[in-house]
């Protein structure tokens, strides 16, 4: 029996990375749930804005890097980050102006819109390959790790290692400080009332004078702004491949519906819900379980990585099934 | 000035090819209580719609004090003064009691606090949970909170469509004598009712509306008093 | 779907000429050799082959969109499934595998889906206190039986000859035979994810599909049991015959030569043009199928749906289940389609399954087609498989054109090198324009 171990390995191997891996979700979970608030469609082409603007940070970053700029220990990605989350929401505000505002003055049914929403999916997934090509790229530069395993050996005499990647401590960081900043936003100011107002009755809002166009250019730029962090910061700690932001927009969709559609809050717990869940069922238990005590002579993984989507898949069934408008109550079904 | 403070003359209009408003007038003096009555479907909650703008008019005006207003929209014509609280739908149900009047109050740029405090003076019930979401408050605080939320741009009209609708008889009675309230500060009231006899009571004038035109327009007591009006709209 | 569909006329020769168009662009890719076309009648005969099975995809779409406004994104997984079945059902018997451990998958397979009727049941059965503590144990307990069963057994199969084989194989049975399995195959799949996700939101129904359409993937790639995941399973036999058959019978050569064709070109145009006539043959007999259906009371009722589901519902129509009913006939569909493909190739490449390819680029065939028409969503399959694949050839054409001012550079081999890449910026904006401006499609639904 060794519980100091086991509680380090559980640390090490689940817990950091499910919460880094839960801080990128809930980014981009709150972009789908405030874009489904506002304009009430489920944004198929998210995941390829994470991967868009990700992409151009990259492009960003390579261009401070030949100039000399870096900012030390952190990743020079960061420093880019305002830049191409600038450029990212110009071009999804003009998608918004050339796609989506003819069908929202015309009414049409939302499925209409996730239907264009794949078009433009489309064309971002095309330009990214364009811009950047289809290759693993790795972009971190700076100090890699926060506390290696020698390092928290050596400390703590312990047998079993710790290591904190700076790309994580860092998502956790960046996460936390958006989080704070949108939920201030949403409760106190002014706009960010607006879009509640708008999202919780669209006619009620006209009606107070909100001006809806305001509302939804306000929610395309911070829905954006989400997206290309979160699409970043996924990148810094796994690297940059376009199909992956593909594929995570399953969990990212799940962690929204799990929070329920529309509510931000939600969305958040909804994320680390997914990651928690995905790390926890793909992870092989039998390492701790040898430090509490037992002989398993299996791998105690409940799961292969390469299903972690069903992980995703069969949280949102269950919630689908018992639970339509989500833990925290989101918009009707 | 001459000529009612609003009126609305032979409106005509509907939602799709069908006219709902078939010439429907409605006047209201300054500083007055007008009330519609009518049958289920009778076309009342359009009329209000289309008086605040919300419906297109095919036919007929509609003059905010005597300034013709048939085109504007309705955020234009909340800047001229009017308030609408809507049958269904007139809350932010996850917004607190507070956040609902603030936004109540969006286009003003000026300070609204004293307002505010006038409203929760009206309404003491909801003043008390002014920290809590209006969704999660009763029927009746609800309805008080849509009224106020609608007077935060200090209107000089305020439309109300059935604010009495799913109240209990006390707090309906309590409603009545806020609205009566509001009326004495000389905001002109429009207002639909389902509870007939007790709006006719406080009405200055009455309508009363069948298939979008007025059936009988007259003072609040006339209808009460004019046996066909009881016989067929008020059940005896 | 509702509302935007005026019912302006549109000729009624619209579709024959479009479709004559169709057919002028197959004899030209067949007969002229240019920068434009291939001028080879195997690779046009290839095109077309690969153009009707789109068709029948699409045909499976439409039916759920087009029909019944239901989003399908997971049309990928429902293919895949479908492609399974032709592995299942027609490839030889793997020797030993059965033994090795077929019996014992069944039952693991069997406890699994146990496991998931036993919970279903004690929620509905059980209330109070003990109704999620008893769902627990049944679902933990289910879950250590089937994977006490299914490992060792998997690994045993895998282990049966893996360099060669390591799959359970099939059972031999004729290949056109699995076709039909493959759309019972996707329509079980249908039937589970459709008695979730529908009755909710629209779009829960796309996220649900879009879920099931990667695990279906997930699965074909990682369970070499089943499928040989990356080692894919070939020599999947064919309802017509082979190539080098034809070219050792003395009768068919003679008959090339009065022609003026080699044998090698002959034979491969002549089974090409077999497979052309079945999946022709299929391709008709369900749009004949679809039509007869639209037509019947049910399809009525479909369409009475569709146009304003309230007012339906309104009826006392019970929507959900209609919606049930079509998107299970429409998976069918696909899963039918799939098997049709592998058997095509006769090769599963379970890699190859990738939801741009499978899901997005059907819908824009249906979409540009014409959705809620049968013969429009065809059209607009073959059009748009052809596109695809000539863009293959246009694009770097194309590119060159282009860049050809640009000084010889990065820059200029950068665009050269990314012209693959336009496909799917040229299908987003396609797919846009034809929404935007065309919402009916180029055939138009009557
Ligand atoms: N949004 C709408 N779209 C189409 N038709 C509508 C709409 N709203 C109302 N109608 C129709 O207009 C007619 C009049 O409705 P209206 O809501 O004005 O009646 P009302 O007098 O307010 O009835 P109630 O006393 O039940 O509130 C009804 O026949 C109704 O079906
Ligand atoms: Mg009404």
């Amino acid at each position: 029996m060794d519980i100091l171990n086991a509680l380090v390995a559980i640390l090490n191997f689940v817990v950091i990375p499910a919460a880094s891996y839960g801080a990128q979700l809930a980014l981009g979970a709150l972009g789908v749930t405030l874009i489904y608030g506002i304009l009430r469609f489920s944004n198929f082409a998210h995941g390829d804005t994470m991967a868009f603007g990700a992409a151009l940070v990259i492009l960003i970053t390579w261009g401070l890097q030949s100039i000399g700029v870096s900012l030390g220990p952190l990743p020079t990605a960061l420093l880019a980050l305002p830049f191409g989350i600038a450029l990212t929401a110009v071009f999804i505000l003009g998608t918004d102006r050339v796609v989506y505002r003819f069908y929202r003055s015309k009414r049409s049914a939302p499925i209409i819109l996730v239907m264009a929403s794949v078009g433009v999916m489309f064309i971002m997934n095309g330009l990214t390959r364009l811009i950047i090509g289809v290759d693993e790229i790795r972009f971190d530069d700076g100090a890699r790790f926060l506390i290696t395993v020698q390092q928290f050996r050596a400390w703590t005499g312990l047998s079993e290692g710790l290591s904190l990647r700076v790309s994580q401590a860092l998502t956790l960081v960046v996460t936390a400080l958006a989080c704070w900043a949108l939920f201030r936003f949403l409760n106190r100011s002014r706009a960010g009332k607006a879009m509640r107002a708008y999202s919780d009755n669209e006619d009620l809002a006209l009606l107070s004078g909100i001006d809806p166009e305001r509302v939804v250019r306000l929610t395309w730029i911070i829905a954006t702004a989400l997206a290309v962090t979160a699409g970043t910061l996924y990148g810094l700690d796994k690297s940059f491949k376009v199909f992956n932001y593909f594929q995570i927009l399953l969990p990212i969709f799940a962690a929204a519906i799990v929070g329920g559609l529309g509510n931000p809050l939600g969305a958040v717990a909804g994320g680390f819900i997914v990651a928690f869940s995905e790390v926890a069922v793909t992870y092989p238990w039998r390492k701790i379980a040898t430090y509490l005590g037992f002989q398993p002579d299996g791998l105690l993984q409940l799961l292969s990585t390469e299903y972690k989507f069903a992980v995703s898949f069969v949280i949102l069934i269950v919630v689908l099934l018992f639970r339509p408008t989500g833990l925290f109550r989101g918009k009707s079904v | 000035m001459a000529g009612p403070y609003l009126s609305a003359t032979a409106m005509r209009g509907g939602y799709g090819k069908a006219d709902i408003l078939n010439g429907c007038t409605l006047t209201v003096e300054r500083g007055q209580i007008a009330v519609i009555v009518g049958p289920n479907g009778a076309g009342k909650s359009t009329a209000m719609k289309a008086v605040f703008g919300m419906l297109h008019l095919r036919e007929g005006q509609v003059a905010l004090a005597g300034e013709d207003i048939t085109h504007l929209s309705p955020q234009e014509r909340v800047r001229k003064g009017m308030g609408f609280v809507p049958q269904t739908h007139n809350i932010f149900p996850t917004m607190t009691v507070e956040e609902n009047l603030e936004m109540g109050a969006f286009i003003r740029e000026d300070d609204y606090r004293d307002t505010m405090a006038q409203v929760y003076e009206l309404f003491p019930a909801v003043a008390d949970k002014r920290k809590q979401n209006a969704g999660e408050l009763s029927g009746g605080q609800r309805q008080q909170v849509a009224v106020g939320r609608a007077l935060m741009t200090k209107p000089s009209l305020l439309m109300l469509d059935e604010p009495t609708a799913g109240v209990s008889p006390i707090v309906m009675d309590e409603l009545f004598d806020r609205i009566i309230e509001v009326a004495r500060t000389g905001i002109s009231i429009l207002m639909v009712e389902q509870n007939a006899r007790q709006a006719l009571e406080i009405a200055d004038i009455g309508y009363v509306l069948v298939q979008g035109a007025n059936r009988y327009t007259d003072s609040g007591q006339a209808l009460l008093a004019d046996p066909e009006v009881r016989r067929t709209f008020l059940g005896g | 779907m509702s509302n935007t569909r005026q019912a302006e006329a549109v000729s009624p020769w619209r579709a024959p000429i479009l479709f004559l168009i169709l057919a002028a662009l197959f004899l030209a890719e067949g007969s002229f050799r240019n920068a434009l076309f291939s001028g080879s009648w195997n690779t046009a005969l290839a095109i077309l082959n690969m153009g009707l099975i789109s068709a029948v995809m699409a045909l499976g779409v439409n039916m759920q969109w087009g029909y019944a406004g239901l989003f399908n994104a997971g049309v990928v997984g429902f293919l895949a499934l479908g492609g399974l079945a032709p592995v299942l059902v027609s490839t030889a018997p793997v020797q030993g595998a059965w033994a090795a451990g077929g019996p014992r998958v069944i039952l693991a397979l069997l406890v699994g889906l146990g496991t998931l009727v036993l919970a279903a049941q004690v929620w509905k059965r059980v209330s109070g206190l003990m109704r999620v503590p008893a769902l627990i144990a049944v679902l933990v307990l289910g879950f250590v039986l089937y994977r006490w069963l299914f490992d060792p057994a998997v690994m045993a199969i895998e282990a049966n000859n893996s360099a060669r084989a390591g799959n359970i194989g099939g059972l031999g049975w004729p290949v056109l035979l699995s076709w039909p399995v493959g759309a019972l195959f996707a329509a079980a799949a249908a039937w589970g994810v459709g008695k979730v996700a529908l009755g909710l939101r629209s779009d829960y129904l796309a996220i649900a599909t879009l879920g099931i359409g990667e695990i279906i993937v997930a699965v074909m790639r990682n369970e070499e049991w089943l499928s040989r995941g990356v080692k894919n399973v070939s020599g999947i036999p064919r309802p017509v015959p082979y190539e080098l058959e034809l070219q050792s019978s003395p009768d068919f050569v003679a008959r090339a030569a009065e022609w003026g064709l080699s044998p090698a070109v002959a034979s491969g145009i002549w089974v090409k043009l077999l497979y052309a006539g079945l999946f022709g043959a299929v391709l008709l007999g369900l749009i004949l199928l679809a039509e007869l259906a639209l037509k019947s009371p049910w399809g009525r009722m479909m369409r009475a749906i569709r146009d304003n589901e309230t007012a339906a519902e309104a009826m006392g129509k019970d929507v959900t289940r209609r919606h049930l009913q079509i998107f299970v006939i429409g998976s069918a569909v696909i899963g039918l389609a799939g098997a049709m493909m592998v058997t095509l190739d006769g090769l599963l490449s379970p890699n190859s399954f990738n939801p741009l390819r499978y899901t997005f680029l059907i819908w824009v065939m249906v979409i540009v087609g014409g959705s809620g028409n049968n013969w429009g969503a065809a059209l607009g399959a073959i059009l748009i498989w052809f596109l695809w694949i000539k863009a293959e050839v246009w694009g770097p054409e194309f590119m060159r054109l282009v860049t050809g001012p640009l000084p010889a550079g990065a820059l200029r081999d950068h665009l050269l090198g990314s012209a693959p890449h336009m496909r799917f910026i040229a299908l987003g904006v396609v797919l846009l324009l034809m929404l935007r401006f065309a919402p009916r499609g180029l055939v138009p639904e009557k």
